[in-house]
Order: structure tokens, then C-alpha cells, then sequence
């Protein structure tokens, strides 16, 4: 009896142990405080005040490899106060978003990509006014027409973040050298050039659009630059607030635009396959074949430059650079883009003394600063804090440059404007059936009973 | 948290439980006099507590919440039921179903059964084993993730190579490489060898116990009988591990109807691949349509239903042999 008894005690001893020793290898160790290499100059942080052992939590759909000159940027603000923020980024950001508000468990900020979206999260009740710092800044910073993407109901909600312009074409500088070929000005040249490069058999555009849960995005872009080309930026406007329906004769006339391109056996895809390759492309690899030069043209947006392999030359002389997507006259200047913008679900000092930090030109400046050191930047904002000599990257200055250009009429990018229900599940999924063979008149639709009533 | 908070935690937890069931030892000595039926009851009362909270209710409230609109205000009726038997996107999502749990079941009880059968009593019997089993034991995700890679297409130009195993073997045979995974509708059974590919070892686990329980003195009869190995299997084998093959049929049918893991990571259900659990979650989460995603449920439920009865019947009828 006492030898069962005792065995039994072993075994439970022995169990606990066990447990602990999985529990110690599996547990996360603690963190040591990283001292800032270089000037860590906490002046600017005092403002914050002393925020030792609390933490922000941040939700975000940038995954790598984007996301580590966000958390980089984020290290000067972790030094000087004493937080720990949390960087969190899932791919299917814009769905799980929705959920977690919903069901109560918000993180205490999201960088959230999309306004159309952004007015869904607020409408959720879980979201908090921005604190008057954050407005201020806005004030200050940006115009009145970023602030009004960050706004919903009368109310101030969100700093905008990044900023990217879309109404890029991606091109080898060389291959043009050599080859004669000059940056097309208008639509019509653009058609002209890709049917010279054509000529011979070679597929002069490449392209993809896979994206894990947000698979079609890319195609979404080319009917709104060719939207906004075709149709102008007032009718853009009612296309984006469904006060025309999407398969009125505008939104089907860009669509067919894009299928000029995009469904067309001459033209893709270069170096990657028939125009089915499309949808099973991932987006990031969609204009590499650049580089090799089985691929000429590949339009995407200013943070793709990120995508190409370290020690790529992205410059006007380099591998690889883009020219602005040109409008129907050499003299129009539509230009597509898009921002994050820094949402707060949580009104607890910390959080709103780091959402103070997100909306300063501090942070814009650490931030391109970390960008053009880690990916060779590849991200820009409208902030008119931004230094453009921490700009590193040629394509960046094309962008800031494009951006803060007068001339410019800029359109948000429209999918993100739409209800999610349409902008980040209908128009990519019809997109993207779109692309392997389904009609232009069927997926307008069905992107438009998609459109949630009223 | 840190390590020590986290074993604090874990203790807690354990002495926690040790209460709970302490506490439920204590009521079922003190009403023992009450008998058997009451102390059975007073077992099951925590699992039936959690059963009604994690189960029954949101099951009430999903067959609720299906008779409403997208945003759960207006009461439409049979609405989404008509949406789902007419439009043509649905249409293909239960066609597809439809397919996966014709397909699945049988053929992976099939490969199973032959599997079985022919590795019984075999040298290396054990190893054979463990090699068909081996799929069951990774996640439906990571098995998701070695088919992608199996099907990937690169393009047949000079200088690219195949990455994917059936493109290159497609290559090396003079043929050219395919999109497996985007050509309607074949995609899907592509799609469902993989869910084959995980479950014949489950369906060769039971169905080997089974022919083992064969008694040998009905074999050795046969086979004095003068019966062939194709006639033994006929007349012999197959009757007599019968109810455990339905019981394989049914439980890899109610895996497959839930199949949403293989679909989500492979296609996302895109290109006419799409099954009943992956829309649902579309429908409820990412278009916001509850009405939808909740008739959906209901949906899968019903088409269950009859399978898990036959099921269990199934198995009494074999227990009480």
C-alpha cells in the first residue's frame, strides 16, 4: 500500500515538474530595456511624462516586411517614456478588426487603412475621440480634407498615418534607355507603347493580386485610377458613395479599361504566365520579373518599392523606378492614393500620450528616417511636418513631390471609402473571379447587390 | 506575464478544480442515500451547465438570427433560405459540398480498407501504419500548406523552374505545367485529396481493429471451403467488419461537411472552390451578413443531423454484439 502511495506521489511530483519545465520553455523571457544606440534625445518626450511598465497594444494589417520601421519608430517613444508597445499584424487585419469591436475586445489602437472602415469601427461604439492634441496636430499638419477621412459623424476620431500614392507605373530605366522607349504622357501613349513592346511576343505588363484573405485588392486600384481617369473625380465621388450605382455605365466602362489590360493574352503576364497567373501571383511578387526582364510595366502603388530585393537601385537611373500613370490629357493630374489613420479604442493616458506621438512630425521624421535604413523607404506621408530630406529614396521625393503638388486633384482610394461589406470583401472577391474569367457585367452586378441597403 | 506569475497561475487554476470537484464529491456522499440517479446528475450537472452555454444557446440564437436581415433588425423569413437555393454563388458553394461529402468518405474509407487488408500480418506492419496515420497527427492548416507547395505553378518559360511537385513530375512527362488549382471545377478535387490524404489513415486505424476482431475459425473455415483472397473479402471480410465501415463513412462525412481549414488556407474560397463552413464565416464576418451566414449554419446542421443519428445507432448496434 505505502509503495503504491509513494509511486503515486512520484508521479505527481514528478507531473508538476514537468509542467513547469514546459511552462518556463514556452513562457516569452522578460524583455530587457534596450538603451537607444546613438542620441537619444528625450526632450521631446517629456510631454508625455513617465509612462514606466504600462503598454499600448497596436493592431495593424502591415506584416512584413513593412512592419519592422513601424515598431523601429516606435522604439525612441518606448525608451524615453518607459512603455512597451505591443505590435501586433495580421493579414486579415480588416475582417478581425470589425470582429474584436464588436465582441468587446478592441486593441488599444488600430492603423486603419480604409475610412469606409474606419466609419464601421466608430459606428461599433467601441471607438474614443481623438484627444484635442491629436486634433491640434491635424490642424496643423495636414488639410482639412485628411482630417474630414478621419472624422465620422462631426466628430474627430483619427491622425492620419502613412500616406501612399497609387497612380504609379513601375518600369526598368534601363530597358527604356536601351530600347528608346520614352514616359508616356497620356493614356494613349501608354496604349501605343505596350503594344510596341508587345510586338515580338514578349508580355510587356506583369501583375498580381493574391493576398491571403484580401486577394483581388490590386484590381480594385485599376478601376479606380481608371475610374477617375475616364469618368473624372466628381463622378469618382458618387461611384464611392453609391450615389451611382456600381454597375452604372462609368464603373463598367473602367472595368472593361482594366480588362484592356489585365485580360489581355498580349499584354500579361509578363514572365509569370497566362492572365489566370493574376489571381495566383501574390501582390508582392507581381512586379519582380521587372528585374529580369520578362516584364516592362507594373502598375502599383509607391510602397511597393519595398518589395524589391535588398540592393536593388530604385532610382531614375537604377533597376527599377516608376513614372506617374498619365490621364486622358498630359495636362490632367488625377492621382489615386491612400493613408492609414491611427484609431484609439482605449482613453487611458498612455494610449492617448503615444496616439499624441503618432500625429507629431517627430514621429513622421523617425519614421521615414527608419524607413529609408531598413527597406530603402517605400513610405511617405501627407504630413506637411515631414522633412523631405529624410526622404532617401527617389520614389518617396516622386511621391511627396506628387502629393504636395497643386496641380494635383487626389482621390482616396475608393474601395476604401466603400462599406466593407463591398470594399474588402465583395469588389476583391468579384475582382478576383473577375480575373479568371468571370464577365465584367456579372461582377458589377454582384459588387452591386453587395452594396449594403440603407 | 512572467514565468512566476504564470506557475502562480497555473496553480491556482489546478487547486481551483481540485475544489469544484471536491465540492461535487462532498454533495454526492451527503445524497447517496437519494441514489444512484441523483449522483449521476450531480456529475453531470457542470458539463450540462457549460454544454447549454457554449451549445444549446448560441444554437437557438444562430436558427433565431437566420430568419432576419444582414443586420439582424428585420425579420425576412425564409429569405436567406431562398437566397441560398438560388443564387448562382451559393449554388456552387453547395454544389461543392455536395461533392466533398459524396467524394471524400468513400474513397478515403476505400484507400483505408485496401491499405488495411493489404498490410495485415505484413513484415514491416507497424511502420506501414504509422506512415498512412502520420497526416492525422499535423493540423488540416499545416497539411493545407504542403498540397499548396505540391500544386504550385510556374510558367513554362526558359530559366523558370517548377517548384511543385505535380508540375515538375507534369513537366518531366513532356507535358506542360497546369494551374491546379484555378481551373474549375477540378480544383475542388484537388482540393479534396487532401482531406483523403489525412483521413484514409484514420478510416485504416478502425477498419484494421476491425478485420483483427475477425474470428479466426470463420477464416480458416472459408479457406477450407476452397474461397479465393477476392472471394474472402467479398463474402467473409466485408460483412463482417460492416457496421465499423459505416461508423468510418459516417464520422469522416460530418469531418468533411465541417471542412473550412483546407478550403480558407488553399483557394480562400475563391475560383468556384468555396464549401458551406468557409461561407458561412465569409458571410457572417467579412460581408456582414448574419441573416446569411446563420442560414448557412442551420444549413450545415440539418445536412448532420440524420448522419450523427445513423451514427450512434451504428455504434450501439455494435456495442451490444
Amino acid at each position: 500500500m505505502s509503495s503504491i502511495r509513494s509511486r503515486r506521489i512520484l508521479a505527481a511530483v514528478s507531473g508538476g515538474l514537468g509542467f513547469a519545465l514546459v511552462l518556463t520553455a514556452c513562457s516569452s523571457s522578460t524583455p530587457t530595456k534596450s538603451t537607444a544606440s546613438g542620441s537619444a534625445d528625450c526632450a521631446a518626450y517629456k510631454i508625455y511624462g513617465d509612462l514606466s511598465g504600462k503598454s499600448v497594444s497596436v493592431y495593424t494589417g502591415i506584416v512584413t516586411p513593412e512592419d519592422k520601421p513601424y515598431m523601429d519608430s516606435y522604439k525612441p517613444f518606448e525608451t524615453c517614456t518607459g512603455a512597451k508597445i505591443k505590435y501586433v499584424g495580421d493579414k486579415a487585419f480588416e475582417t478581425q478588426i470589425l470582429v474584436r469591436a464588436k465582441a468587446g475586445n478592441p486593441p488599444d489602437i488600430a492603423i486603419v487603412p480604409q475610412p469606409g472602415l474606419l466609419q464601421q469601427l466608430v459606428a461599433t461604439g467601441a471607438a474614443k475621440e481623438a484627444p484635442a492634441a491629436v486634433a491640434t496636430n491635424v490642424d496643423k499638419f495636414w488639410g482639412a480634407d485628411w482630417k474630414a477621412y478621419g472624422s465620422a459623424g462631426g466628430k474627430f476620431y483619427a491622425a492620419p498615418s502613412g500616406a501612399s500614392v497609387k497612380s504609379m507605373v513601375w518600369y526598368s530605366p534601363k530597358e527604356f534607355k536601351d530600347k528608346g522607349y520614352k514616359v508616356p504622357t497620356t493614356l494613349a501613349e501608354l496604349k501605343t507603347l505596350s503594344d510596341t513592346m508587345a510586338t515580338g511576343g514578349k508580355k510587356p505588363w506583369c501583375a498580381g493580386i493574391a493576398s491571403g484573405e484580401a486577394t483581388g485588392w490590386p484590381v480594385t486600384d485599376w478601376m479606380e485610377d481608371m475610374m477617375l481617369r475616364l469618368s473624372g473625380p466628381d463622378a469618382y465621388d458618387q461611384w464611392v458613395t453609391h450615389k451611382i450605382a456600381f454597375n452604372s455605365a462609368g464603373p463598367t466602362a473602367a472595368l472593361d479599361a482594366v480588362g484592356g489590360y489585365l485580360k489581355n493574352d498580349k499584354y500579361v503576364n509578363g514572365g509569370l504566365g497566362n492572365v489566370k497567373s493574376i489571381a495566383s501571383t501574390t501582390f508582392q511578387d507581381g512586379g519582380l520579373p521587372i528585374l529580369d526582364g520578362t516584364c516592362s510595366l507594373h502598375r502599383q502603388a509607391s510602397f511597393y518599392a519595398s518589395n524589391f530585393p535588398k540592393g536593388t537601385k530604385v532610382a531614375a537611373d537604377g533597376d527599377v523606378f516608376a513614372f506617374y500613370l498619365p490621364g486622358v490629357e498630359a495636362t490632367d493630374r488625377p492621382v489615386l492614393g491612400g493613408g492609414e489613420f491611427n484609431l484609439a479604442f482605449a482613453d487611458r493616458p498612455e494610449v492617448k500620450a503615444f496616439q499624441t506621438y503618432l500625429s507629431t512630425d517627430t514621429w513622421a521624421n523617425n519614421k521615414a528616417k527608419i524607413s529609408s535604413d531598413v527597406t530603402g523607404g517605400g513610405w511617405i506621408t501627407a504630413n506637411k511636418g515631414l522633412d523631405v530630406a529624410n526622404l532617401v529614396n527617389p520614389i518617396d521625393k516622386l511621391s511627396a513631390s506628387i502629393l504636395q503638388d497643386p496641380k494635383t486633384v487626389f482621390r482616396f482610394d475608393g474601395s476604401d471609402m466603400m462599406p466593407a461589406a463591398v470594399g474588402s470583401d465583395a469588389f476583391w472577391k468579384q475582382s478576383t473571379a473577375w480575373i479568371t474569367g468571370q464577365s465584367t457585367k456579372d461582377t458589377v452586378d454582384k459588387i452591386e447587390a453587395a452594396w449594403p441597403k440603407p | 506575464m512572467d514565468t512566476s506569475a504564470k506557475i502562480l497561475t497555473m496553480l491556482l487554476a489546478i487547486l481551483l478544480f481540485v475544489a469544484v470537484v471536491g465540492v461535487m464529491l462532498f454533495i454526492a456522499s451527503r445524497t447517496e442515500r437519494k441514489g444512484a440517479r441523483f449522483v449521476a446528475y450531480v456529475f453531470l450537472f457542470p458539463s450540462i451547465l457549460m454544454l447549454s452555454v457554449g451549445l444549446l444557446y448560441p444554437a437557438v440564437k444562430t436558427i433565431y438570427m437566420s430568419f432576419f436581415d444582414a443586420a439582424g433588425q428585420a425579420f425576412i423569413g425564409l429569405g436567406n433560405y431562398h437566397t441560398i437555393f438560388t443564387s448562382p454563388d451559393e449554388i456552387t458553394v453547395l454544389r461543392n459540398t455536395v461533392l466533398w461529402v459524396v467524394v471524400t468518405p468513400f474513397v478515403a474509407t476505400a484507400i483505408g480498407l485496401v491499405y488495411a487488408i493489404l498490410v495485415e500480418g505484413a513484415k514491416a506492419e507497424a511502420l506501414a501504419k504509422a506512415m498512412i496515420f502520420l497526416p492525422m497527427a499535423i493540423s488540416m492548416v499545416a497539411a493545407s500548406i504542403i498540397w499548396k507547395f505540391v500544386y504550385e505553378f510556374r510558367p513554362d518559360q526558359p530559366g523558370v523552374n517548377q517548384i511543385g511537385l505535380m508540375n515538375q513530375v507534369m513537366v518531366w512527362l513532356g507535358g506542360s505545367p497546369q494551374q491546379w488549382l484555378l481551373n474549375n471545377p477540378w480544383n475542388t478535387f484537388f482540393l479534396i485529396v487532401v482531406m483523403i490524404w489525412i483521413q484514409a489513415g484514420f478510416a485504416m486505424t478502425i477498419l484494421s481493429a476491425s478485420i483483427k476482431a475477425i474470428p479466426d475459425d470463420i477464416i480458416e473455415a472459408a479457406r477450407l471451403d476452397g474461397v479465393g483472397s477476392l472471394g474472402m473479402f467479398r463474402f467473409v471480410t466485408l460483412p463482417m467488419i460492416r457496421p465499423s465501415v459505416i461508423v468510418v463513412l459516417t464520422t469522416i462525412a460530418i469531418g468533411t461537411l465541417k471542412v473550412f481549414d483546407v478550403v480558407r488556407t488553399m483557394t480562400g474560397g475563391n475560383f468556384g472552390t468555396n464549401v458551406v463552413a468557409n461561407e458561412f464565416y465569409s458571410q457572417s464576418f467579412r460581408a456582414s451578413n448574419e441573416g446569411l451566414g446563420s442560414a448557412l449554419a442551420v444549413l450545415l446542421f440539418i445536412l448532420v443531423v440524420p448522419i450523427v443519428v445513423y451514427n450512434i445507432r451504428q455504434l450501439r448496434s455494435t456495442e451490444s454484439r
